[in-house]
């Protein structure tokens, strides 16, 4: 199996984590990683997107964001009914696995383009689109039965959180200057991508080896949920693709953006609104396990299978 | 001790980042005219907060008021943050200059 380079940097991160190397890299250098690879993968899917009819995807967008409500409810039945996990920690669980992962989806992007698979831009659409939905169907999920929420303050923590902001923000900016206008700025946000990717991979591989000491304290029930879980939402990602008549390319795309979970909107909005919720067992999870599986084995699993799908139900 | 100096009460208020958007509008509730925050660090019950990403990161929040106002918010963030929240809390006197604007 041939890694994508960045993907080793993650890994290295990881090792530097195991290790206790005295490696650190400032908040503020996080903060702005993230913003960079925000603001560039909006911006990417917003030239694409200026390709497209936007009426055309108003269907396949109710499809994909319809079909993702299906895994928080599994999730939570699952965390509930197999491991009797409290309300509020399953409901937070639930709301992780049902969002996703916007670097998980720019891994794939890159693993995509490596082996000149094409995948269209517009998949930037939905993975803004999905960001959300998750999220209050956990908080739903959490106060079922007990107690109001204070759904302004999560809609606004959610919807004026930056990830949002800057992955809908650089759409609509990438959209409205098309591939001529936005030419003069293809250096910083596109060539020096991956770079950046690099970067940043690194500094989560440091804070995912964090994590996994919490996780391990939890028991071996969740390890298996977050291995399990991305599988089964990746299978449900490819399935819903062939409904949907994509690519293998949009498929994978699409496998992974169900397979990921959140770990920067999730966490600050379940903090908000389910603050009874153990943010170790959440974070633990879906960064110290579910992201370095999907990282390291789901994204060329959910190619092989959207391949074999391709020829199976050809 | 000069003339021109009161005494006045410094709350600091060590908790997770994620409460600071929750927290400042009860900080005005409660009646503080005005508050501090830095970047904080640190290890306590809730083991290391490396501050290498948001969810890991602390912020110290600084309020000088007077006696009552202090009670306010000591009562305030003890009955509905204590609970579910990584929090420290605690309350000094301080010799203040312009007491008014506290």
């Amino acid at each position: 199996m041939s890694f994508e380079p960045v993907i080793l940097f993650f890994m290295l991160g990881l090792l530097a984590g195991v290790l206790r190397s005295d490696l650190k890299i400032p908040g503020v250098v996080y903060e702005a990683l993230s913003i960079f690879l925000l603001l560039a993968i909006g911006m990417k899917g917003g030239v694409e997107l200026a390709r497209h009819s936007l009426l055309d995807l108003a269907l396949p967008a109710a499809v994909v964001v319809g079909v993702a409500l299906v895994i928080p409810l599994a999730a939570f039945r699952v965390l509930r009914v197999v491991g009797r996990l409290s309300q509020p920690d399953a409901a937070s669980i639930a709301a992780h696995y049902g969002s996703v992962s916007v670097v998980t989806f720019a891994v794939a992007s890159s693993y995509l383009a490596s082996r000149a698979l094409p995948a269209d831009g517009y998949m930037t659409v939905f993975l803004a689109l999905l960001e959300l939905p998750a999220l209050l169907v956990g908080v739903f999920l959490a106060r079922r039965g007990q107690g109001a929420v204070r759904w302004k303050a999560l809609l606004h923590e959610v919807l004026a959180g930056k990830s949002i902001v800057l992955l809908a923000g650089g759409l609509l900016i990438g959209w409205l200057a098309g591939p001529q206008g936005i030419q003069p700025l293809d250096r910083v946000f596109f060539d020096l991508f991956k770079g950046m990717l690099a970067f940043f991979l690194l500094e989560m591989g440091l804070v995912a080896a964090g994590r996994l000491a919490d996780l391990r304290r939890a028991g071996p029930f969740l390890l298996i949920f977050a291995i399990g879980m991305p599988i089964c939402a990746g299978l449900l990602g490819l399935l819903t693709a062939r409904l949907l008549d994509f690519s293998v390319g949009n498929s994978i795309l699409l496998a992974t953006l169900y397979a990921s979970a959140s770990y920067i909107a999730a966490p600050a909005a379940m903090r908000i609104a389910v603050p009874e919720a153990n943010p170790a067992l959440s974070i633990g999870a879906s960064l110290g396990v579910t992201f370095p599986f999907n990282l390291i084995a789901g994204i060329p699993l959910y190619h092989w299978l959207a391949t074999y799908l391709k020829g199976a139900l050809a | 001790m000069s003339p021109a100096v009161t005494l006045r009460k410094l709350v600091t208020i060590v908790c997770e980042a994620d409460m600071e958007s929750a927290l400042l509008p009860e900080l005005a509730r409660v009646g503080a005219r005005g508050y501090t925050i830095t970047e904080a660090r640190g290890q306590g019950a809730r083991g290391v907060r490396d501050g290498a990403w948001r969810a890991s990161s602390n912020i110290r929040i600084e309020v000088l008021c007077d006696a009552q106002v202090a009670d306010a918010l000591v009562d305030m963030l003890q009955a509905r943050y204590y609970a579910d929240f990584g929090m420290v809390v605690f309350v000094a006197d301080v010799a203040v200059l312009r007491p008014a604007k506290f």
